[in-house]
């Protein structure tokens, strides 16, 4: 059947903010999805609150919506745009439940929308318990037994019906606490009787514990003919009991003999058929490592995490062809993108491993718990390609740009035997590399490794081949027959170097002089049974034949960013496909290297090649003697790949754009104070110490408050802003090792307005395409801020000052390309923090509503092109006529432990965007679309520290003014009588019965605003009212700045709409003015 | 040791021969692209002398088990590979397959880059190819070179005598003719309780029909199907006689019988994920196939067969019906092992027939 005759415009539902769980994949499907609705002559209508996507560029979709993901919004824009169809499968869970709650409200009957793809029944089949239990047993496909229980008799009579062992688990709990496996009655019963404390409404879920089981997942796909096919199957690493998302995976099956395979593979047919899903869905499965009992452990009707990553493992565009699917066409209608002659309707069929490995941001929450279990808690992932499991395991490490370039952890070298094997139970991100430490120490066996870990010993036996010669090369002479062994095995030239004692130049140099090169292999859905056109390569030392056709065409490589982590997200990913893009209007071959299989510069079809690679020295090198480029760009790539911008250079590789010396001297302190003083800049007074005496003497120099962090990080230890000496020796005592090769950076700390500015320059011109004023004071991480496109506070003369430094700036380091300066604003002084020249996390936001490339417009200038010749001319763009706010998203629901205040260190997982022609209301749908609820009424707690209450008075009295409730803890009640708002006085922690815990639980206080006394570290009141805002999802604020502003947004919205929807196509082309 | 597979054009793979220097093979090179299941394809008796090269490169890796193997032992030439796995896991498992090679004599060159020599062949299409030690004399290599691809492979995997699987009270009578048949076949038609007798290739049409059958299956195995015009003359005899089914060679033998024609394919269809598509249906099935000659569409004009179905990647013919009589056949595997289970149905509407025949 072809496409469906009534459709002629389709509105997509993107997935919104980044957070844990949610990432970059969905950008990547719905760029797919958009682009391949275009391919069919429909309009597209897109909506998402992301701006640091592609999809939300202006040229991926007809109408872009950067709207918040709402019921209210998405009526709005459907009652505007009238389209005929909704596609909702491609934009997450997120995506889905706006779906399901669009059509439960009546809004797509009442405009006669479609929803396209799988049915809301069909979802509804799938992701409701009840129903999907029903389903499956209808079907006799197992899931594990489950039971709700109230008592522990109920419990007790459970486990008698179905045996041990259980997993317990509390219904609604603060933290997930209380639950856990339980293996006999006795146990049973205390961990219930405890659940059913901690569960706030009685109640205890008691499931078959399949714990220890082998998890395998299946990617499947079917068309409203009924035709099923799967795409790819994965094996979890760790058995069941971690998220998959946390869990290292591989693909396709490894231990799976073809019975089991097709047992399974069998079930998923028939899974899919029972659900009459249309497009893709995931299926994940159980698998009894003894027998062939299995269970159905989950199925997700959508796209998802997993089928970016099964689309990338085998080259099979899975969004693309759910989208074919969703508008009629079945799938032997559609074309294999990668051969182009065969059809979609195939299973592909790979000729190599594929590991997929989390990145988790433990570097950045210290404190966070590490444990790994249903929760997940990686921000990102790597993925890597190779013949072996041990080539492919090395390279998923080297990607992932923790300090390790091998299945070994530093900090491991001092840990004792017992240590070593005592720890070898715990279930946390560091037992791959205690599993392969207690190898190479011959400490344990594999066959007892996988009896604790359950991990399958096919994995242990392969780290073993990995741990083995690394012992061979801690004893034995470098011969070149080694050497070809240890790449063979794939461990890096620089691990060698480490393990032998040799320079890593040497180790290079004897593997080119004994030819001991990797080749390059293509991947193209077929196992080579078809010719394949696809330039998608990864590199393999397993092989006599290269692939790759090197052409003679000016070329040019773009090293990507890497996995997401906090600090470094998407927009990274934005950069690099733009520059691509930028490269291939030039008519120059653009070549990407990257390894994360979430982003669209992955996508087989964005670059004229790409090699998915670790991001390494040595992994690019390989890259360059083989392709010859004409040189490297690394300012789009993050700091992921500017860090390789020193060692590239030294190797005799050209880099475009700002020089790598120049790199170095924005990012040298030294260096960068030098510059500054000559070009009579001013910056906050600060000093490099390297032990305490000299820390205290010059804080007392600086003045306090001084904001004090490592210059080189050490598991991410966090940067701090201290008040006195007492706190500096604190510091210094738990937070930094201070050693002369590791000075610690003291800066006086000042309380003003950030600003943050993105240029691009020539060389000789310098364009500021816009300003951005943060809307909490500096000392919260910028990309943790609000920030406001153009300024709306900033005279006239300042913004004349910034636009003056950017530009000495920008030509002082002779930047070809683009460059992003934080400045901090004080008493009217305007004083540079830090130079990035590079992208930053803004240029996607910014690109967006100033309408203006400058990705594209930064790489023509990194070639040599003049921004004259573009039509750009030095000094700062006016502003548009409408107002952009960028608001930052966070993943503390997924993290416990994790304090949510904000500070100097980083902790947001994403972003959205609010943009409208009132400040107010741009802030609003900002604020909205970060899935912040603002009640319009009801009770407000205060509690905040003593250095805060001063303003805190007036900010309280406009909000009883407004009409809300006021109620604070007590130092905080006192402050405000003398204003004379009687606030009610709450208990703190535990102090009565109806302490602040306990108010929240009731849903007595609707939004929080609390302050952290400075310095003090996890204040535990604070922390747990914190955490309980979190669980609750009551707002909660920990900056007043940020208060403020909500109080003003409530202020202003009183009297106007709250729904007001333009496309970025309306802003940009000054459209429709009149809100 | 050191070894490597030469083919007939001169290109030579390099990697490590396991079985020591007589582990030598020659034979037609083929590939198979399934990711699971090399215990079932060495076991395969349509691989009967074949080299088989496996383009999944990490084989070995569940060992091997008595419960997978297809047919009482392995008729590989030789096997060429990617890693070979010495230190497998599985519950099922009983031998390793280093273990399984030398109990089955069975050459295999391994370390070698699969992918390289699959594009070879599907490039140059299928030729012959020798595996020996990397010191072998170009004599040697010469001589084995020069051996013609042997045409008498049915005979070889073929049930040297007939035998009867026990079934239950009532069962259906098929006489399945033996060309190399898979125990999964015999597997499927129990599980539908049909009573299987087994008779040799070079069984008469009379001898079968004696034997009262309520239908007749023709099976799959090795070779030209052309090579065997002694048992197309007998085929012929039993069209219109019996319900007739046939799978893989059975298909192509009963297309022969019928008047059509058959060829080789370039490089054939062997893997677990070629679809084909039902005409009837408009539905499309990922099947297991392992084929290098196929019927040629055109030769059916003017027959009463109808193409029923057909391969989605090239649009050979996988399968056809007679117009009027219930003879049907198929090209593919729907016994699987190893692939999927998907066309599985296809042994139901054998049964119908013989339900019909026999009322």
């Amino acid at each position: 059947m072809p496409k469906k005759k009534n459709l002629n415009k389709i509105i997509v539902i993107g997935s919104g903010p980044i957070v844990i769980g949610q990432a970059a994949e969905f950008d990547y499907a719905g760029s797919q999805a958009c682009r391949s609705l275009k391919e069919e002559g429909l309009e597209v209508v897109l909506v998402n609150s992301n701006p640091a996507t592609i999809m939300t560029d202006a040229n991926i979709a007809d109408r872009v919506y950067i709207e918040p993901l709402t019921v209210d919004f998405l009526t709005a824009i459907i009652e505007k745009e009238r389209p005929d169809g909704l596609l909702a499968t491609l934009g997450g869970q997120a995506g889905l439940n706006l779906a399901v709650q669009l059509a439960e409200s009546g809004a797509l009957e009442k405009y006669n929308v479609e929803l396209l793809g799988t049915s809301l029944e069909a979802i509804k089949r799938a992701e409701d318990r009840e129903m999907f239990k029903e389903t499956m047993e209808q079907i006799g496909e197992p899931i594990p037994e489950s039971t709700i229980v109230e008592d522990i008799h109920s419990a007790v009579d459970f486990a008698n019906e179905i045996g041990y062992p259980l997993i317990v688990r509390p219904a609604y709990t603060l933290g997930g606490t209380g639950g856990g496996i339980v293996n006999n009655e006795e146990e049973l019963i205390e961990t219930t009787l405890r659940g059913l404390k901690y569960s706030m409404i009685g109640q205890v879920l008691i499931e078959r514990s399949i714990a220890g089981w082998k998890e395998i997942e299946f990617e499947v796909m079917r068309d409203a003919n009924d035709t099923c096919i799967t795409i790819c199957s994965m094996e979890n690493f760790d058995p069941v009991g971690v998220h998959t998302g946390d869990s290292i995976v591989v693909a396709p099956t490894q231990t799976l003999n073809d019975h089991e395979y097709q047992l399974l593979r069998s079930a998923s047919l028939k899974i899919i058929r029972a659900l009459k899903i249309e497009g893709g869905c995931n299926i994940q499965f159980a698998l009894d490592p003894n027998s062939d009992s299995y269970y159905v452990i989950e199925v997700n009707p959508r796209v998802s995490r997993s089928s970016a990553l099964a689309s990338k493992a085998t080259g099979y565009p899975i969004a693309k062809v759910s989208v074919k699917i969703a508008i009629g066409y079945h799938l032997d209608e559609i074309v294999n993108a990668v051969t182009k002659k065969t059809k979609a309707c195939f299973e592909p069929s790979v000729d190599y491993i594929v590991v997929k490995f989390p990145r988790w941001p433990f570097d950045k929450f210290v404190y966070a718990d590490k444990t790994l279990g249903t929760q997940m808690k990686a921000t990102g992932e790597v993925m890597s390609l190779d013949r072996t499991f041990e080539g492919a395991i090395l390279k998923a490490v080297r990607s992932l740009e923790i300090g390790v370039n091998r299945l070994h952890m530093e900090k491991m070298d001092d840990w004792d035997d017992d240590k070593i094997k005592s720890r070898l139970n715990r279930i946390n991100d560091e037992r791959l590399f205690l599993i392969a430490e207690a190898l190479r120490r011959n400490i344990a066996t594999p066959d007892e490794i996988a009896d604790i870990t359950k991990i399958d010993r096919w994995f242990i036996d392969k780290i073993k081949n990995i741990t083995d010669i690394e012992v061979r090369l801690k004893k034995t002479e470098l011969s070149p027959k080694l050497l070809r062994e240890a790449k063979l095995v794939g461990l890096s030239d620089k691990s060698i170097s480490e393990l032998t004692g040799a320079k890593l130049k040497d180790v290079r140099a004897l593997r080119k002089q004994n030819k001991i090169l990797p080749v390059y292999k293509m991947v193209d859905t077929c196992a080579a049974e078809f010719e394949a056109m696809t330039p998608y390569y990864y590199s393999t030392f397993h092989g006599e034949v290269d692939e790759v056709t090197v052409s003679d065409k000016r070329k040019i490589i773009v090293l990507g960013s890497g996995p997401i982590r906090i600090g470094q997200g998407v927009e990274f990913d934005y950069c690099s496909v733009h520059s691509v893009w930028a490269l291939r209007e030039a008519g120059v071959e653009a070549i990407i290297i990257n390894n994360n299989p979430e982003t669209v510069s992955t996508d087989f079809d964005i670059s004229d090649k790409l090699y998915f690679e670790p991001l390494t020295t040595e992994d690019v090198l390989n890259i360059v003697d083989k392709e010859k480029p004409e040189g490297v760009i690394v300012q789009f790539g993050g700091q992921t790949a500017i860090n390789l911008s020193a060692s590239l250079a030294e190797a005799g590789v050209k880099i475009f754009g700002t020089s790598v010396d120049d790199i170095d001297r924005a990012e040298d302190r030294e260096r960068f104070d030098e510059m500054l003083t000559e070009l009579n800049i001013p910056r906050p007074r600060g000093i490099s110490v390297t032990n305490l005496d000299d820390a205290i003497t010059g804080a007392a120099e600086i003045g306090y408050p001084v904001m004090v962090r490592p210059s080189y990080v050490l598991g991410g230890r966090a940067m701090e802003i201290v008040y006195n000496e007492e706190e500096l020796r604190d510091y210094m005592s738990r937070a930094v090792k201070v050693t002369p090769d590791h000075p610690v950076l003291v800066d006086r700390y000042m309380q003003g307005t950030e600003v943050e500015v993105d240029a691009i320059s020539d060389g000789v011109d310098v364009v500021i395409p816009g300003i951005m004023e943060h809307v909490e004071r500096a000392g919260v991480h910028s990309g943790d801020s609000i920030a406001v496109y153009p300024p709306q506070t900033l005279p006239s003369k300042t913004i004349y000052t910034i636009t003056d430094y950017t530009k000495r700036l920008a030509l002082a380091l002779q930047v070809k390309g683009l460059l992003n300066i934080q400045y901090v604003v004080a008493d009217g002084k305007v004083y540079v923090i830090e130079v990035n020249p590079r992208s930053s996390r803004t240029v996607p936001f910014l690109s967006k509503v100033t309408d203006i490339k400058m990705v594209n417009v930064a790489t023509r200038a990194a070639l040599g092109e003049t921004l004259k010749n573009m039509g750009y001319y030095s000094g700062l763009i006016e502003p548009k006529p409408y107002v952009a706010v960028k608001a930052p998203v966070f993943s503390f629901a997924k993290m416990q432990d994790v304090d949510i205040s904000l500070g100097p260190e980083m902790k947001s997982t994403g972003e959205v965007m609010g943009i409208d022609y009132h400040y107010a209301r741009a802030l609003y749908k900002a604020i909205t679309g970060a899935g912040i609820v603002i009640p319009k009424n009801g009770c407000i707690l205060f509690t905040v520290a003593d250095k805060d209450k001063e303003e805190m008075k007036q900010l309280a009295k406009a909000f009883s003014e407004l009409g809300f409730k006021i109620v604070a803890t007590e130092g905080t009640a006192r402050a405000l009588q003398s204003i004379g708002i009687n606030a009610e006085i709450v208990g703190k922690v535990h102090q009565r019965s109806t302490d602040i815990i306990q108010m929240i639980k009731l849903g007595k206080i609707h939004m929080v605003v609390n302050t952290q006394a400075p310095g003090k570290h996890v204040a535990k009141d604070g922390f747990r009212i914190r955490r309980a805002t979190v669980e609750l999802g009551v707002p909660c604020f920990t900056s007043l700045d940020t208060a403020w502003e909500v109080m003003r947004v409530l202020t202003f919205m009183r009297d106007r709409r709250l729904v007001y929807s333009l496309a970025i196509q309306d802003y940009v082309g000054g459209g429709d003015a009149l809100a | 040791m050191k070894g490597k597979l030469i083919l007939e054009d001169g290109t030579t793979f390099r990697g490590q021969l396991f079985g020591g220097s007589n582990a030598t093979a020659e034979g037609e090179v083929v590939f198979n692209t399934g990711m699971t299941g090399y215990q079932e394809i060495l076991t395969d008796p349509s691989y009967c002398r074949q080299i088989v090269t496996l383009t999944y490169p990490l084989i070995g890796n569940y060992g091997t088990a008595k419960q997978f193997n297809q047919s009482r032992k392995s008729f590989v030439g030789g096997l060429v590979i990617g890693e070979l796995c010495d230190k497998p896991s599985s519950s099922s498992m009983e031998k390793t397959l280093p273990e399984y090679l030398t109990a089955e004599k069975i050459p295999c060159l391994y370390d070698v880059d699969t992918r390289a020599l699959t594009k070879k062949l599907r490039s140059a299409g299928t030729m012959k190819g020798v595996i020996v030690s990397e010191y072998a004399s170009q004599g040697t290599i010469n001589d084995m070179m020069k051996l013609p691809i042997r045409k008498n492979v049915v005979e070889q995997v073929t049930a040297p005598v007939a035998y009867t699987l026990d079934a239950r009270e009532g069962a259906l009578n098929v006489v399945t003719m033996d060309f190399g048949i898979k125990k999964n076949i015999l597997d499927a038609l129990r599980k539908l309780n049909c009573r299987v007798t087994v008779v040799p290739a070079k069984t008469t049409a009379e001898e079968i029909l004696a034997l009262k059958p309520d239908g007749i299956f023709l099976s799959n195995g090795p070779g030209d199907p052309k090579d065997v015009p002694e048992v197309i003359s007998e085929v012929k005899k039993l069209i219109g006689t019996r319900p007739i089914f046939g799978i893989c060679l059975g298909h192509q033998i009963l297309a022969l019988a019928m008047g059509a024609n058959t060829y080789k394919l370039k490089f054939g269809h062997r893997g677990c994920n070629q679809p084909v598509k039902d005409l009837r249906t408009g539905k499309v099935y990922i099947t297991s196939q392992n084929h290098g000659y196929a019927v040629e569409e055109k030769s059916l004009k003017g027959l009463p067969i109808k193409v029923t179905h057909v391969s989605l990647n090239d649009g050979t013919v996988e399968g056809v019906r007679h117009a009027e009589l219930p003879i049907t056949s198929v090209q593919y595997h729907p016994e699987a092992a190893p692939g999927p289970n998907d066309s599985v149905k296809l042994f139901d509407e054998f049964i119908e027939h013989m339900k019909e025949f026999r009322a």
